[in-house]
């Protein structure tokens, strides 16, 4: 295994999904399931039976809109808020409508939900307005029964092969993807009539404070591909200066998930054990205030349970220890931390993007399609605000439904066989070199330079600096990469990936001269927001080789926002009482 | 210029009394999302070769008999 072999295989297909975690098994599922003449690949760099941000499972939902405790428009009206107004609403209402017909459908597959004790679902609130939070008893099953679905659905699945680039038609459409098998280093292309990317966040683009390369809040495995992908494919990309910053256990770098303990009376205390914010809910705004304290003599921050019952806190340890990132109850036996006697120290993660928790992806509209004809985007990925888990189901089963009716409608795309072997070219140049600089190097340094001079506040000098010292990295990659393997190889697409989504970070960053979504774009020399002239999406994509960005109006509301509504996001510091 | 082997410590241990590798079992390494795992050519044992571990436990938990342990990573802990 790993050693290099020449080798080329063409395949074709109806639709193309690429990416097996959370969205991408839904969304070719549900292609099948609408067209089960249809052939449909799944293609995944990992193995789908245990990929992806849901690897180990999930311990709940985060925004399920459940008849009888919230409703669509009441949901839609509080992401808008909670995303600073820039939403196009028409993605999230939808999401929003549909989602619970997505409940039933996992309750189908064996997935139970939490119910009360007259069998209806026992939805918590921790939102700032609504009620969404539903709790998941067996969520660490969530991968093993899709997997049955896909092979009941008769799916095929390609396992270890990662896509390095799409390939697109004289019109601009989408023809395909290049693949390359992550233990051989084997070609593989793949004609489609229509693409699916769901590739999930860019996890690798900080670097977390342990130093440790993979100890990353996201699977590490999602390091931006889509990002990079879709970019080099023309595609549009929305909000990336919104970065995804969380907070969490630190150095575990996993959630604290005061989602979890928030509707036991858990919270999260400053180093005096007062609570200072009034939601836990994670929003930019949310983020500013634990940054705020983090930083004050009031620090550092931590997530409180020892004020509680003792059965209560550890019921609370329990869920968080067995599900999601189980091995949080390692890392608290190793320090001989128990929930129910000591404060759990939190910090903030590195930085990403991340649709999934806050507005960074591929811009798509409400049937998921991005601005490149025939392809579409779900999950961590693509620009639905907020959408986590249940976002990631309902967007890619929208995303399969529609893509295979388009795959119906059209023929396969003809393409320019040239960029085959151009892009052979450039995935194999590191092959090619018998001395150089390992991926693993390259990385580290792309990595502190993002934490260095990219990581909230964001000062346009430092941006600056950081735009020459990753070019010279660039440089670097291009003429001196090196892989000896198979596995380095994938290594080195990764990287070439990470330092995409960083030049990306910058350009957006700079091009939006305001501050806004709290700590996600706060510009220290343009500390406030400016509605008037940036209330508005940022578009960034590629033209004539080089990088742009446009301002987009965002959609006229489907459901209105008050002017008093508008700030409640903001409204998060719980202040003196007279 | 050349490389250097700089060692490090790794979180994912197989104990190979328990591990059956050598009688064809590769569960641990079809499901490592990160890749990271190895049947030893010399031991026929599975181990970890790569130190680029989300600390994530599907190796351990589909692990036929219980012959993984995912540990914190030195950095972390």
């Amino acid at each position: 295994m790993d050693d290099l072999r020449a080798g080329l295989n063409e395949v074709d297909c109806d639709v193309l999904v690429i990416g097996g975690g959370t969205a991408g098994p839904m969304a070719a599922y549900r292609a099948r399931k609408k067209n089960p003449n249809a052939k449909v690949i799944l293609l995944e760099k990992a193995n789908v039976k245990r990929s992806g941000a849901i690897s180990m499972g999930m311990d709940g939902l985060n925004n399920a809109v459940i008849p009888g405790h919230s409703t669509p428009e009441q949901y839609t009206k509080e992401i808008t808020i909670a995303n600073d107004g820039i939403c196009d609403q028409a993605a999230v209402y939808k999401y929003a409508q549909n989602c619970y017909s997505i409940i039933e459908e996992l309750d189908q597959f064996g997935i139970r939900f939490q119910k009360d004790e007259n069998g209806e679902y026992d939805v918590k609130k921790v939102h700032h307005i609504g009620t969404y939070v539903l709790p998941m008893p067996n969520g660490d099953t969530v991968k093993k029964a899709l997997y049955r679905q896909l092979r009941r659905a008769r799916v095929l699945i390609s396992n270890r092969y990662m896509a390095t680039r799409l390939l697109t038609g004289q019109s601009g459409r989408v023809a395909g993807t290049i693949a390359v098998n992550t233990r051989t280093g084997e070609f593989l292309v793949i004609r489609a009539k229509a693409v699916i990317m769901c590739m999930g966040a860019a996890g690798r683009l900080g670097l977390p404070t342990s130093g440790y390369l993979y100890g990353t809040y996201e699977n590490p495995t999602n390091s931006g591909e889509g990002y990079a992908m879709a970019y080099h494919a023309g595609a549009k990309l929305a909000n990336l200066e919104c970065f995804q910053i969380n907070p969490l256990i630190k150095d575990y770098n996993g959630p604290a998930c005061a989602y979890v303990a928030g509707p036991f009376g858990g919270y999260t205390a400053n180093s005096k054990n007062e609570r200072f914010i009034e939601c836990d809910y994670w929003s930019g705004q949310m983020m500013q205030e634990f940054y705020n304290e983090l930083q004050s003599g009031k620090g550092p921050v931590f997530l409180k349970l020892n004020h509680l019952h003792k059965d209560t806190a550890d019921h609370i340890e329990h869920i968080l220890h067995t599900v999601e990132r189980p091995t949080r109850g390692r890392f608290h036996e190793q320090r001989g931390t128990k929930y129910a006697d000591k404060m759990i120290e939190m910090h903030i993660s590195e930085i990403g993007f991340c649709s999934g928790h806050s507005a960074s992806g591929v811009y798509v509209d409400e049937f998921a399609r991005t601005t490149v004809p025939g392809l579409y985007a779900a999950g961590d990925m693509a620009s639905v605000p907020h959408n986590y888990m249940l976002g990631a189901f309902t967007n890619g089963a929208i995303a399969g439904e529609h893509a295979i009716d388009f795959a119906d409608e059209v023929d396969f795309e003809e393409f320019d066989e040239t960029a085959i072997s151009l892009e052979q070219e450039r995935v194999l140049a590191p092959t090619q070199r018998d001395d150089g600089l390992p991926p693993n190097q390259i990385e580290y340094k792309i990595r502190r330079l993002v934490n260095d001079y990219l990581q909230p506040p964001k000062v346009t000098a430092k941006y600056e600096l950081c735009q020459e010292r990753l070019a010279e990295v660039r440089e670097d990659m291009n003429t001196q990469m090196m892989a000896r393997d198979a596995h380095e190889l994938m290594r080195c697409m990764e990287v070439a990936s990470i330092l995409d989504c960083a030049d990306m970070a910058a350009f957006a960053s700079l091009y939006r001269t305001e501050s806004r979504w709290g700590l996600y774009h706060w510009r220290s020399d343009y500390p406030d927001s400016n509605d008037e002239d940036w209330k508005c999406h940022v578009l960034l994509s590629k033209q004539d080789d080089a990088m742009t960005c446009e301002k987009h109006p965002v959609a006229p509301y489907i459901i209105p926002i008050a002017e008093d509504e508008k700030d409640a996001y903001y409204k998060q510091r719980i202040t003196a009482q007279a | 210029m050349p490389l250097a082997n700089t060692p490090t410590s790794v979180p994912v241990v197989v104990d190979d009394e328990k591990c059956i590798a050598d009688k064809g079992c590769t569960v641990c390494v079809d499901v490592c999302p990160l890749d990271v795992l190895r049947i030893s050519d010399l031991t026929g044992k599975a181990y970890m070769k790569y130190d680029e571990c989300w600390y994530c436990m599907p190796c351990e938990a589909d692990c036929p008999t219980d012959a993984v342990t995912v540990n914190i990573p030195y950095l972390l802990r």
